[in-house]
């Protein structure tokens, strides 16, 4: 009898716990298995091959370029779409007539599904048609529809820039979201004491707001940057990663790989899985789990 | 996290309201009101547009589809209609059911799994809440192979079940979260009240308590929908043949091909579209709470 009251956590715990290791932990495994295994393209497994598949992988010539986007895609996004969002936080939390609709007209981007979001931006930068080129020829910026310069998802030094604004464009709304709650847990009479003491208004936001806003700050800041890592469906809409590997993130190019080699697509899912890794303890270190926990 | 407002805390908002800034500077703000909605407006309207857009591309006509004009020539309301006997209305019909099969999943092996860890301590509990916080963490998209790996050795490729499966196990984290944080706010006596009332132990479960979680349960259960509705890297993975691809995935493969009915596409994004973000809306603060559980306080 005692040894059941002691089974009965797993009753009611056990299927999550089940649920968690057969979807999340065991790819993990099986995914780096693979990493070490020659696997035909129709899955047969030929044997082991030790670090070959690294090898080969760190021998891609673009391995190295798309590291290095990936990395720069990260920080640009997470930036921008801070500095933007700490604007509109700013923006949102004044009082001003059908503030809640307003606000509700942020939701779009994060409620809609980030594919569908790039399929429209795509077909806004349509060279013959795109409203973003009507909207560009409008301005005098280009001449006409069509011809090259109209393809801006053509080349990358104009596809990367779009590629960020998008991902800026589906980050905002959720990072402004978490930034309002922030803004609304700092008291009023903080600010009342501010102003007693004569402090300006950027003043009050250096000292006050932005401090007391650091926590909300650094936690929308680390779930974006695991989203935009972890982002897929943007580039892969839009630009396939293409002209060549000249827009390619890490996630896009494991994901080119697996047609062709999965064994080598597992190393780089293992190198992008060290970073999430990393981020993921950095995460937990900054949210400090163990006092909600305990 | 407060996440139930107690009656008694509702007071009159009113006598808030009024105890604003000095009767002097009224006239100033006005002006400077008028100026922060005005952004506020255009910046709510910059990220309303493409779906604007795409609300009006769905309505041209097959025709007129690459005019260059903003607004159709005419409006070809029965596109929205003409979907539904599209081949994508069977992918939409495919994504429903992955929402809601992934939906059903997360509540029924949530449910049990929060509440017991909010009112309960036992031994592994501190380790079973960490390992929900780190899968929080995890998304599908850098171990797409490792989950290709595993279903194709399980034989689920092209499956519905595989993905109802990969998307419960990824939403697990955040319903169990969210509704733990509301089981423990709702206090035990209550509970045991009901229980020495003579419900039993599962009378008061479902008569008190779930009732009183009914907000957690709501937010876990459309937040879950809402992810699987639009999920794209794991079915590009794990499906293969067109019939079984949902909707996002369908949508996307339909624009590498020739002589698309692009209306078609936009019918599909509208209704794949519109109701989600509607959905959202209904739970998109109890959202932030969730998502930033164990970090704001």
């Amino acid at each position: 009898m005692r040894r059941l009251r002691a089974l009965e956590p797993l009753a009611w715990v056990g299927p999550a716990i089940v649920l968690i290791a057969l979807v999340v932990l065991w790819p993990v495994v099986e995914m780096i298995r693979s990493s070490f295994l020659e696997i035909s393209r129709l899955g047969v497994v030929r044997g082991y091959t030790g670090f070959d598949n690294y090898g080969k992988l760190f021998a891609e010539k673009d391995f190295a370029d798309v590291m290095v986007r990936s990395v720069i895609w990260v920080v640009a996004v997470v930036a921008l779409t801070v500095l933007v969002s700490l604007a509109l936080a700013q923006l949102f939390n004044q009082r001003f007539p059908l503030r809640k609709l307003a606000r509700w007209a942020l939701i779009a981007p994060w409620a809609a599904s980030v594919l569908m979001t790039a399929i429209i931006f795509k077909w806004m930068l349509d060279p013959e048609v795109g409203v973003i080129n009507q909207i560009r020829v409008g301005l005098g910026l280009i001449d006409a529809m069509g011809g090259a310069a109209a393809d801006q998802l053509g080349d990358a030094s104009t596809a990367m820039p779009w590629l960020v604004f998008v991902a800026v464009f589906v980050s905002v709304p959720f990072t402004t979201y978490a930034l309002l709650a922030g803004l609304a847990t700092i008291p009023s009479d903080v600010y009342e004491a501010a102003r007693m003491d004569g402090a300006g208004r950027l003043r009050t936001y250096w000292s006050i707001t932005l401090p007391l806003l650091r926590p909300a700050l650094t936690v929308a800041a680390l779930i974006n940057v695991m989203n935009v890592f972890n982002s897929f469906p943007i580039i892969w809409a839009m630009t396939h990663g293409q002209p060549g590997y000249s827009t390619a993130t890490s996630t896009i190019l494991m994901y080119i790989l697996k047609g062709s080699d999965i064994g080598e697509s597992a190393a780089m899912s293992v190198v992008n899985f060290g970073m999430v890794i990393v981020l993921t303890v950095i995460f937990l270190k900054v949210s400090r789990w163990n006092r909600e926990v305990a | 996290m407060a996440v139930r407002t107690a009656p008694a805390e509702a007071r009159p908002r009113r006598q808030h309201a009024r105890t604003g800034r000095g009767g002097v500077a009224r006239a100033m703000p006005r002006l400077k009101t008028v100026l922060i909605a005005a952004t506020a407006y255009a910046v709510a309207l910059l990220f309303l547009f493409p779906y604007v857009v795409m609300l009006l591309t769905s309505l041209r006509s097959q025709r007129s589809l690459r005019d260059v004009t903003f607004w159709p020539e005419e409006w070809v309301w029965s596109n929205l209609a003409d979907f539904w006997s599209s081949g994508l209305a069977g992918n939409l019909w495919v994504t429903l059911k992955v929402a809601a099969g992934s939906t059903v999943l997360v509540l029924l092996v949530a449910l049990p799994a929060a509440y017991y860890s909010a009112r309960h301590r036992f031994r592994g509990r501190t380790a079973f809440l960490i390992l929900v916080l780190i899968t929080q963490m995890f998304q599908p998209t850098a171990m797409v192979v490792g989950i290709y790996r595993e279903f194709f050795q399980f034989g689920l490729v092209d499956s519905i079940w595989a993905l109802i499966l990969v998307n419960g196990g990824f939403n697990l984290a955040f319903a169990v979260w969210i509704l733990n944080a509301y089981f423990s706010s709702i206090p035990r006596e209550l509970e045991e009240a009901a229980f020495i009332d003579g419900n039993g132990r599962f009378g008061a479960l479902f008569r008190i308590t779930l009732p009183l979680a009914m907000p957690g349960v709501i937010t876990a259960l459309i937040f879950t929908f809402i992810a699987a509705w639009n999920e794209f890297v794991v079915a590009l993975t794990l499906t293969t043949t067109t019939e079984n691809q949902p909707l996002p995935v369908a949508l996307n493969s339909f624009i590498g091909q020739y002589q698309v009915d692009w209306q078609n596409l936009f019918a599909g994004s509208v209704i794949a579209t519109i109701p989600v973000i509607i959905l959202f809306a209904l739970i998109e603060r109890k959202v932030v709470g969730g998502l930033t559980a164990g970090s704001i306080k």
